[in-house]
């Protein structure tokens, strides 16, 4: 056992997994941040706090530049042609709203259809339901397997002339399976439709690059990727993002204003409007900064050595159902399951008093537990922060779940 | 442990052995109790005849503490006037929020076993679900 936590350095770097009785198996709702994610933003108050964008005075200026800086470091991690195809936003969600109202609203109109798939967390799904309403536009779904893959015939199927918007995870955040992105693109494009990828689940677990992938737009939350709360991101293919009207109007979104009408500013700001999260943004670039400091291969290394352990744990225990695939590599840290004769609630309150912090209930994406014919289920979620001895813990008090709530065994 | 857990035997048997979780063909009343965040679903059935509780049951799906406290409630409230079941009601909600004394305790029988759930205000809607569900019924 020592020897694992001696192979885990990076434990050290996250003071909140110092605290006793703790053991953290929530990383997709959110991850924990590591000292330098902490200090950034406590740097930015200490040394640079002005309003960005807006003073001619020096403070205000370097205030400005850590803020671009940021936006900089986001440019370079996802490999975007240029720095204002990156818009900073509050989160995930607040992004795809971005481009629901934004993009969705000015380009759909009652003949078009916008394809989602049945895997959506609700912050990819309420956005097109809106906008479909709004315009008349028709939601389409493309629904997976038992394994979470979605077939090439569903996409050929369900994506065709008609699309105009393909908005899709690319990993779930229920079974942990990772959408056929390439495939999706490539037929979206041949219909002349854009994707929109939800990679809320997918930044912090392997390399994401936006020219490869070649989506369109791409929204991700810093405080997933070891970030602070409350900065998020929306990428967006510059040509794109130019013809869009803005989302939010107000303070520093603009050229110039006059009392009737106004002139917008240019990419990035036209979509950023009031007082930035500065801080937040350069708590994000510390996050990044910090990942590749480390390395997707090694992250990639440890999250795949702990999931697989902890799938064949949980196989051991009788009861314990596991969604989506069998194999290890598929689930990208997510084990979802549920546990014969007991409610996900009360499995949680049971792991709760062994100090093991996990999440229950429909995960925020309901349509794929109806799809599933499953009411709720129990999540574990990994990082490369855990350790093996934590999956066994797991393990050990998950054995003793039906047990505890008055089974035989 | 870093916390208490309130899943003993009394609990327990209540969730897997609920002496009141079926039909109740001779109803006249009948209300869904909702907990929309977690899924909790309890279907209450009574029949009240001169203001006396003189059967119930229910049915649904949720966790052991909602179900439980359902099954404990009927225990306590078949036989008992309108006034009464709402009493003990009272009496429940104030136990929750840690203000009942021990004389009132008393007279919640089993389900003053769900007393720790005050601990963990997350469950706490799981723990009244019923009773709450019970007091809209007789406040008609």
């Amino acid at each position: 056992m020592k020897e694992t936590e001696k192979s885990n350095s990076w434990r050290k770097d996250f003071p909140l997994l110092n605290r006793d009785n703790l053991i953290y198996l929530d990383n997709a709702a959110t991850a924990q941040k590591p000292e330098c994610v902490l200090k950034a933003e406590m740097d930015f108050y200490t040394k640079f706090n002005a309003n960005p964008l807006r003073g001619f005075y020096e403070l205000a200026m370097e205030a400005t530049d850590s803020y671009e800086d940021a936006r900089r470091t986001v440019q370079k991690f996802l490999n975007a042609r240029f720095p204002e195809e990156i818009i900073f936003t509050r989160n995930t969600t607040e992004s795809l709203n971005l481009a629901a109202y934004s993009y969705g609203l000015s380009s759909l109109s009652k003949d078009d259809e916008i394809v989602v798939t049945i895997m959506e967390h609700h912050s990819n799904l309420l956005p097109w339901q809106m906008a479909a309403a709004k315009t008349g536009a028709t939601l389409r779904f493309l629904e997976c397997e038992k394994d979470g893959s979605i077939s090439r015939k569903q996409l050929k199927e369900v994506i065709g002339e008609r699309t105009k918007i393909v908005a899709v995870t690319h990993v779930s955040n229920v079974l942990g399976t990772k959408t056929p992105v390439e495939e999706i693109v490539k037929i979206a494009h041949e219909n002349e439709a854009v994707v929109i990828l939800d990679a809320a689940q997918s930044v912090a677990h392997m390399p994401v690059d936006v020219q490869k992938l070649n989506v369109d737009f791409l929204a991700f939350s810093g405080h997933k990727l070891y970030g602070p709360i409350g900065i998020g991101v929306l990428y967006g293919k510059k040509e794109l993002l130019e013809k869009m009207p803005p989302f939010l109007t107000g303070g520093e979104m603009i050229q110039s204003v006059h009392r009737e009408s106004a002139v917008f500013a240019p990419l990035p700001h036209k979509f950023e409007a009031g007082t930035v999260n500065a801080a937040g943004a350069a708590g994000l670039a510390a996050a990044i900064r910090y990942i590749d400091s480390i390395g997707f291969d090694a992250i990639e290394k440890q999250e795949q050595k702990l999931t697989a352990l902890a799938m064949e744990e949980l196989k051991k225990i009788p009861g314990i159902s596991v969604l989506g695939s069998d194999k290890p590599e598929e689930h990208c840290g997510i084990l979802t399951f549920t546990i014969e004769g007991v409610h996900p609630h009360d499995v949680s309150a049971i792991l709760d008093s062994d100090g093991i912090a996990v999440r229950a209930g429909h995960h925020c994406a309901q349509p794929l537990f109806e799809y599933l014919e499953i009411p709720s289920a129990t999540r574990v979620s990994l990082a490369f922060y855990n350790t093996e001895r934590e999956v066994h813990a797991l393990a050990e008090s998950l054995g003793n779940v039906r047990r505890r709530m008055g089974y035989e065994q | 442990m870093n916390s208490r857990t309130f899943y003993n035997e009394i609990l327990n048997d209540h969730n897997l052995h609920p002496g009141h979780k079926h039909d109740l063909a001779e109803a006249n009343r009948e209300l869904e109790g909702v907990n929309p965040s977690c899924g909790d679903d309890i279907r209450l059935k009574l029949r009240v005849e001169n203001g006396v509780i003189k059967d119930g049951a229910f049915q649904g799906s949720g966790c052991a503490v909602s179900q439980a406290s359902a099954d404990m409630m009927l225990d306590l409230v078949i036989g008992k006037s309108r006034e009464e079941a709402l009493r003990l009601s009272e009496i429940f909600r104030k136990m929750i929020q840690k203000q009942a004394g021990e004389e009132e305790m008393e007279l919640l029988e089993e389900a003053s076993v769900l007393q720790d759930i005050a601990h963990m205000p997350a469950r706490v809607k799981c723990a009244v679900l019923s009773w709450h569900t019970l007091e809209e019924m007789l406040k008609e």
